[in-house]
């Protein structure tokens, strides 16, 4: 590392110095999987459906063959997170549906705040695994709501089963859970209008 | 500014190398000896040690009757917090890499660590890590108070500002360590002594090299983790943030890919110096040296599949609980391996009770204890009880004190008389022993019963049929931390070289090249290298 020291070993610093080189790849590749784990983990509970993550665009209605023999009861559940006001309930909280029919359902949402709220719903499923097999074809959670002070409104979702949902899950959650995301997505919507104004 | 600093230290190497070390305090801040470094550590060390266990009087003090009356529940939170860290951290692992640089030298016959400029920074950057974490708990609203797993939201949404100063300070610890990992396994692969062949190298030296591995693999993860944290609260990403499509769950599972390991990172090295201690006061070769290489290595390529034992109760697939259910039992058979080559070694020998080996056997006792509770919570369906729980925290805490902390004291009574020329004051370190042992059993033992009764961990209150229990374990815990005080004098009597001159081999039935040299041990050894036979 430095010439003064004694009579250093040169064959034996440079042998060192390879393998810390060797040593500090391991460093920065092993920082670069921890972020790696990140998309990993995503990919890996899309397939498998995990953590309970539905579809985030629509699903198309493939009219599969409706299965009268079986019922399946849904739970609709509603949260909202800290700091958002909202009124937020779900219309229908329980639904008996046969897999392979189609079901909307609705949700109510007002605002009671004096400033205009842009709102955005992120839905859970419990057993996480059903999650593969609810299917929306219509949600207002695939996009953001704008509700003005004072404003309130009805929220569809449309949806089927999958009727190859495993035969041990007879009910199932769904909760949404609303977020206030108006700070960022009027960053997003000012970004946009700097971009198309170019 | 830089070339006035590179004579001074130029000038300074010159003169420790040809007649001992410089003069005052010069001769800390720029040493580059493995010796100087490894005391560094040690002192640093142990002043952790005492700074964490006083916040774990806090804690004890809080807890020895139900109700809130010392201090208010988000100054609780931020002692378990800061008390975990500063253990963790502060104290074993900084512990561990000072025996490593006072010993792995000596013991493999080489004349320092291999990158002695870089041992110094790796040592002086941790006390301004200390200082930032310790200085956070005066910020308006506190420290960090979400727990040493720092888990997402707490740590994102819902901390307070004192979390920039926790993740940059985590960085420099971070830093700290795979620095001072890079140079041990630089030193073990390079340096060893002619006729020094990986199947020769002691046990020690083996533990620290497979410890040095897993810390360069998995501390980059933890600075990831910390960073993403940082970047959530701060930067507008939402790595953990569902509103944004990221998941809290996430980052347990990032956490404990990291966190598992991590608790391997605190233990490989006791087994290394339990391994040492037990042979020489038995005056028996260790039982299967060779399995206990392999158990070691396989013990640490497990820790890696089995990080989600940690999160059985967030709600994962039923395959996926059971796979971690096995991997984490499959542990326990290394483990297992070497308990039992332990006490094959003591079992027929010429078996002495000097202090070390009193804290050895503490230590192999006490930590099956551990192990067997560890064993339960791996138990899926029976975790799902005892999560959060005391019962958790009795298990890790009979692993890392009366395991990891009680194997970093049987070393400093094991080599202290080398590092210092004299025997330490036997009378004290007897009533250490004593205090210790029967003190930390009954601050950690009702623990189980408390947890398995069902109270909750990182909670200031209780219900009251919890009362009489808590009251035994805070007593433990304040008659444990006055015990350490007995170790304080003890060390700053050995340091002032105060005690009979001990002989080079200090014990008899030791062996290793660290005993071959003079006690004390002078400042430079092995300058040429010894030839291992
Ligand atoms: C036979 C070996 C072991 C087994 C089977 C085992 C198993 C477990 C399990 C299942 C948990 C999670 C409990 C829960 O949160 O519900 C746990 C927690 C823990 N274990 Fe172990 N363990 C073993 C050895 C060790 C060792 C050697 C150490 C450290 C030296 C250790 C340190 C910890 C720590 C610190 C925690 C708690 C982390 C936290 O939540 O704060 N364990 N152990
Ligand atoms: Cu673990």
């Amino acid at each position: 590392m430095n010439q003064e020291q004694t009579p250093p070993n040169t064959s034996q610093e440079q042998e060192n110095s390879r393998l810390v080189v060797k040593l500090v790849g391991i460093v920065l590749g092993m920082f670069g999987f921890g972020f790696a784990m990140v998309p990993l983990y995503d990919v890996f509970c899309d397939l498998t459906g995990i953590n309970g993550k539905t579809n985030e665009t629509a699903a198309v209605y493939s009219a599969p063959v409706i299965d009268t023999e079986r019922e399946v009861t849904i739970e609709f559940i509603t949260k909202t997170m800290r700091g958002m006001p909202w009124a937020f309930e779900a219309n229908t909280q329980r639904i008996k549906v046969h897999p392979g029919e189609l079901h909307t359902v609705e949700f109510y949402v007002r605002n009671p705040a004096s400033r205009d709220i842009i709102g955005q719903a992120i839905p859970s499923v419990s057993p996480g695994t059903a999650a593969l097999y609810l299917n929306k074809t219509e949600c207002f959670c695939f996009n953001n709501q704008p509700l003005l002070s004072g404003e309130e409104a009805l929220m569809p979702m449309q949806f089927y089963i999958d009727p190859q949902l495993p035969k041990d899950i007879e009910q199932f959650t769904v909760q949404y859970t609303l977020y206030d995301v108006t700070e960022a997505a009027q960053g997003v919507a000012e970004a946009q209008a700097a971009m198309g104004s170019k | 500014m830089s070339t006035a600093t590179d004579t001074l230290e130029h000038d300074a190497h010159h003169d420790d190398h040809h007649h001992g070390p410089a003069k005052g305090i010069k001769r800390w801040l720029f040493t580059t000896n493995h010796k100087d470094i490894g005391t560094l550590y040690l002192w640093f060390s142990f002043i952790m040690f005492l700074t964490g266990g006083a916040m774990a009087m806090v804690i004890r003090a809080e807890l020895f009757q139900p109700g809130l009356q010392i201090v208010d529940p988000n100054f609780f939170n931020q002692m378990t917090t800061v008390h975990g860290l500063i253990m963790v951290f502060g104290a074993v692992m900084p512990a561990f890499t000072g025996l490593a640089n006072w010993l792995i030298p000596m013991m493999i016959g080489a004349p320092d660590m291999a990158l002695p400029r870089m041992n110094n920074w790796s040592f002086w950057i941790l006390p301004f890590a200390f200082a930032i974490l310790i200085s956070s708990l005066f910020l308006p609203g506190g420290g960090p108070a979400f727990g040493w797993t720092f888990y997402a939201p707490l740590s994102t949404t819902y901390s307070t500002d004192s979390t920039a100063l926790f993740v940059f300070s985590v960085h420099i610890m971070g830093i700290s360590s795979i620095m001072g990992a890079i140079n041990v396994v630089v030193t073990i692969w390079n340096m060893r002594a002619p006729g020094m062949t990986w199947m020769k190298m002691p046990m020690f030296v083996w533990t620290w090299l497979i410890t040095a591995f897993l810390l360069i693999a998995v501390m980059p993860v933890l600075a990831g983790v910390v960073t993403m944290v940082l970047t959530d609260k701060y930067f507008g990403t939402s790595f953990f943030d569902a509103a944004g499509g990221g998941d809290p769950v996430m980052f347990q599972h990032i956490f404990w890919f990291f966190g598992h390991p991590e608790v391997y990172i605190m233990i490989l090295p006791a087994f290394g110096i339990i391994s040492h201690i037990i042979p020489t006061f038995a005056r028996k070769p260790l039982f299967g040296y060779a399995s206990m290489v392999y158990a070691t290595a396989s013990i640490a390529l497990l820790s890696f599949i089995v990080w989600a034992h940690h999160m059985f109760t967030t709600g994962m697939p039923v395959a996926a609980e059971m796979f971690f259910m096995f991997a984490t039992m499959l542990i326990s058979v290394p483990t297992g391996v070497k308990v039992f080559n332990w006490v094959a070694t003591m079992w027929r020998g010429s078996m002495t009770f000097e202090v070390p080996m009193l804290f050895a056997i503490a230590f192999v006792v006490l930590f099956t204890i551990g192990g067997l509770s560890g064993l339960m919570l791996a138990i899926t369906p029976v975790d799902f009880q005892y999560h959060d729980t005391y019962f958790v925290v009795a298990h890790f805490h009979y692993v890392l004190v009366s395991g990891a902390v009680f194997s970093i004291m049987a070393a400093a009574y094991y080599w202290l008389p080398k590092w210092t020329g004299v025997m330490f004051d036997t009378t004290l370190a007897k009533w250490h022993f004593w205090c210790s042992l029967i003190s930390v059993n009954l601050l950690f033992f009702p623990m189980h019963f408390v947890g398995l009764a069902g109270m909750p961990r990182r909670i200031p209150d209780y219900a009251l049929q919890f009362a009489d229990f808590n009251q035994w374990i805070s007593v433990g815990g304040f008659a444990f931390g006055l015990s350490q005080l007995i170790f304080l004098a003890l060390l700053i009597k050995a340091c002032r070289h105060k005690g009979e001159p001990v002989s080079d081999q200090v014990w008899d039935g030791a062996e290793g090249l660290e005993w071959e040299i003079p006690s004390p041990a002078p400042y430079h050894t092995f300058d040429t290298p010894p030839v291992v036979k």
